[in-house]
């Protein structure tokens, strides 16, 4: 029986793990805008000399 | 008598905007465009390769027809206007976000995005879709922001320019505080209820003693940030109640938590049982999530534009002989300014030339330009519609007329709701007779058995959830703004829902609002025109920028003779004369066409034509009314609303709106903003609760002094005046059913306190008995919440969508 006091730290730790996760995408502002990412990813590049979306990360 | 009819050619649509093209339709590229504005965007975007922009969604373009820049920008070369615009600056590189109000589709963003490839100063562009937020990076030794700014506006982007509202975060901090302690709450409200669930199903039997105490110090541990974080809120307002002296909705949802959580702590510790923590947390994660979703705002729509929005950043002031670039607000009086043609005048002037055409319509709602002579004094706001002129400042835009309009407070910003008022009252009785529950449960079972007492005590305070007062009404007016939101009607905030509802009396601007702005009904009247007179007539009016003779000409749409011996002379006010082939032709009033007193009493305004000397018939120009109105009125009047009209322009539209609109309208022209600021006050005071439809500048002020103020808009990206709530043009009809269905949202939330009594009598008849255990307690908390939350939300969709709210 002694092994669910093992399970019970394992599913905190993952929750918690979870919960920063969530508080880190707050943070960053990723659920700020929830269109243009996901049009973003779906456009080609078809001139690929001048590339510029290397420094694509988020602005804050 | 005969009517006349244009022949419609085979429609093409523009290539870039698609709307349809007219005889003047620009051929580029084996493709049509309806304009040159459009072409330019076009040829821009090719050059660059960017015209990947058409393929990606349907209908992207926006229409340049009317783009005019000029020098509009020249400003932002200013040193001291771009410090104030940007957001960030380092040595050659500046940051700075846009708020670009035309962005609408996946295709915007691809272009914004690429934004590089026009500008290659332009290091990085971003969207943010959901404000309508372009950043952008630039160098400053290869680009410049007045570069940049019409760069944009040419593509047809035009980045709405503000120096006040540079940047307003703060709000959005605010909002993700709300967002991380609604996650923490929900975190632990989870992961107790796991920890709990063993308990409960047990019955008491759990295996090792050990592992109950482990479990309940883990519950105590999650519940503690849940009580000091996410329930901060309600103790915080409700000590601030406090302070005022009120009982406001917080002060039940807090003393509820408080007694859960020392009552639960108390049990733990002393090991008397395993507390309420589940309860708790899952209280407050519901509340929280209840405030959340009464809050949606609608970012990109700005409700509470003032003045400053519509008049230019900065103008063109003389500095001795020199021409320097000026920020508005540091214009003073005495000043002498340029004003170019279809510039916004940003003071009150006097005018230094002989004589200007100024159109008023947006400040007054008078449709036809006026002349204005040296000397005379033009009020901030309006536009100049033949230029440059030189003023001078007579009051600066702080002071002006329109300004001190708009500044005058109304009342309605210190009025406390109704429904607030309501749930107060009922707050403070709830708060009286729950501690009244539990002192009397407690004197009862004193005698016999005291911790029994104590139990039924903090029981009472436990149960009595004030979850209808703090849920019901978040959850039915925010899904009603959100459904509604849909359908192209944007309130404000949830109040305005609970004010609609009592709305007796309805008054609306007519111009642009019962009218349908640039669409007019024509009809030609008298003797029959041949093809040379109407070729003829548009060609002369053609040159004439008045707004009737634009009207007349978009209506004819002929091909104007290329090459015409043409002499035109234009009298203000009066019409045009012209010789063209040899022909003398006059049109314009009545007066000055016939030469003969003009008939006041008419219904329409008219063109009259008269050639060689001889009056032939006239052009009538009636406003065009939205569909629906006859039926929105009469609905209206069924409904016992009390219709009023209050136009700015004069009595010629009179018989066409008694014959539109139910009886007993009231009906008031030659109105100045001022009037209808009045009007709406006197309403006010003599108890009607007010309704103003109005669409501009001129409307500003009634619309913030009635009750509820609606702006109408064709376009849901123009400038509207500060309101309550913003329509599309063409749901304007739908505005009776939107009071019925604010009406059935007061009642649904009255039926839902109802079901929350039935709920509270249950909980209270475990707790004064002494027996309400955590188990009954975690089951009848979240389904008396959720219950009540999917009976708001339901019946509030059911019924927008009887009223036609739902698509």
């Amino acid at each position: 029986m002694k092994v669910i006091i093992l399970l019970i730290i394992a599913s905190l730790t993952v929750a918690i793990g979870f919960l920063i996760a969530f508080f880190w995408s707050v943070k960053t502002g990723q659920f700020d805008d929830d269109t243009s990412p996901a049009v973003r990813i779906l456009m080609d590049n078809e001139i690929t000399s001048n590339e510029k979306s290397k420094n694509n990360h988020y602005d804050n | 008598m005969s009517t006349l009819n244009t022949t419609t050619t085979a429609t093409t649509t523009c290539f870039h905007c698609h709307e349809t093209c007219e005889e003047d339709k620009v051929r580029f590229d084996d493709k049509d465009f309806c304009c040159v504005g459009c072409k330019l965007v076009y040829e821009v975007l090719n050059e660059n390769n960017l015209c990947n922009y058409y393929a990606i969604s349907d209908n992207p373009g926006i229409n340049r027809k009317n783009s005019y820049l000029g020098n509009r920008f020249a400003f932002l070369d200013e040193e001291q206007i771009i410090n104030k615009l940007i957001s960030f600056k380092s040595n050659n590189e500046i940051h700075i976000r846009f708020h670009i109000p035309n962005m609408h589709c996946s295709s915007c963003i691809w272009l914004l995005e690429n934004f590089s490839r026009i500008d290659k100063g332009v290091i990085r562009s971003q969207v943010d879709f959901v404000s309508k937020e372009l950043l952008i990076v630039f160098n400053t030794s290869l680009t410049n922001l007045r570069n940049i700014v019409e760069q944009l506006t040419l593509i047809g982007y035009e980045p709405e320019l503000n120096l006040n509202k540079v940047s307003n975060h703060s709000f959005l901090k605010k909002s993700n505080a709300r967002i991380y302690k609604i996650g923490l709450a929900g975190f632990a409200f989870g992961n107790i209820m796991l920890l709990s669930f063993p308990e409960y199903l047990s019955g008491g039997i759990f295996g090792a003693e050990d592992f109950r105490h482990l479990f309940r110090y883990i519950i105590v541990v999650l519940a503690l940030p849940v009580f000091f974080y996410s329930a901060s809120e309600f103790f915080i307002n409700s000590f601030r109640s406090f302070r005022q002296q009120v009982v406001n909705i917080d002060v039940p949802i807090a003393i509820g938590i408080l007694a859960m959580f020392l009552r639960s702590l108390y049990e733990i510790t002393s090991g008397t049982g395993p507390g309420y923590f589940d309860s708790m947390s899952g209280l407050v994660f519901f509340m929280l999530i209840g405030r959340n979703f009464q809050d949606k705002t609608y970012q990109w729509l700005s409700f509470n534009r003032d003045y400053t929005s519509y008049f230019p950043i900065a103008v063109t002031r003389y500095n001795g002989l020199k021409e320097e670039t000026v920020l508005v607000n540091d214009v003073v009086k005495g000043d002498r300014l340029k004003i170019r043609n279809h510039e916004i005048i940003p003071a009150d002037v006097k005018l230094l030339n002989q004589s200007a055409h100024i159109d008023y319509s947006f400040v007054s709602g008078e449709s036809t330009p006026v002349k204005v002579n040296k000397g005379e004094l033009i009020y901030a706001g309006a536009k100049l519609l033949n230029g440059p002129i030189d003023v001078l400042v007579d009051q600066a835009t702080s002071n002006s007329y329109l300004t001190k309009l708009w500044n005058q407070q109304s009342d309605k910003v210190i009025q406390i709701s109704y429904f607030q008022k309501m749930v107060n009252i009922i707050s403070r009785w709830f708060v009286l007779v729950t501690v009244l529950i539990a002192v009397s449960s407690f004197a009862y079972w004193y005698s016999t058995d005291f911790t029994k007492a104590i139990n039924a005590f903090t029981s009472v305070l436990v149960i009595a959830c004030a979850c209808a007062l703090a849920l019901s009404a978040p959850f039915t007016f925010g899904n009603i703004i959100r459904l509604l939101g849909k359908k192209g009607i944007y309130l404000r905030n949830v109040q305005v829902i609970e004010k609609l509802a009592d709305i007796d009396t309805v008054i609306f601007d007519k111009t642009g609002t019962l009218t349908e702005p640039e669409s007019n009904h024509i009809r030609y009247e008298g003797d029959e025109l041949d093809d040379f007179n109407l070729r003829a007539i548009y060609t002369i009016i053609s040159s004439s920028t008045h707004p009737l003779s634009v009207v007349l000409a978009k209506y004819l749409k002929l091909k104007p003779f290329s090459d015409p011996e043409l002499h035109i002379e234009e009298f203000p006010g009066k019409g045009i004369s012209a010789m063209i082939f040899g022909h003398h032709y006059k049109i314009g009033s009545e007066e000055f066409v016939t030469e003969k007193k003009e008939n006041s009493s008419l219904k329409s305004t008219r063109v009259y034509i008269g050639i060689n000397n001889e009056v032939l018939g006239y052009f009538s120009i009636q406003n065009k009314y939205r569909d629906g109105i006859k039926q929105l009125t009469n609905d209206l009047a069924n409904h016992k609303i009390n219709l009023g009209v209050i136009s700015g322009d004069d009595e010629h539209e009179r018989f066409n709106l008694t014959t539109l609109l139910p009886e007993g309208t009231h009906l008031h022209f030659n109105c100045k903003p001022i009037d209808k600021l009045n009007y709406i006050n006197e309403l006010n005071q003599h108890g009607f609760k007010t309704m103003m439809v109005g669409d501009g500048f001129n409307d500003a002020g009634a619309l913030m002094h009635s009750h509820v103020g609606v702006a109408v808009s064709n376009d849901i990206n123009n400038f509207t005046p500060a309101c309550d709530a913003i329509i599309m043009g063409s749901n304007l009809s739908k505005l009776e059913k939107l009071i019925r269905l604010a009406k059935s949202a007061n009642r649904i939330i009255i039926i839902s306190f109802i079901i929350s009594l039935v709920y509270n009598f249950l909980g209270l008849w475990f707790a004064v008995q002494g027996t309400l255990s955590p188990v009954i307690a975690a089951i009848l908390m979240p389904i008396s919440t959720s219950s009540l939350v999917i009976y708001t939300v339901v019946a509030s969709s059911i019924k927008a969508r009887r009223l036609g709210f739902t698509k």
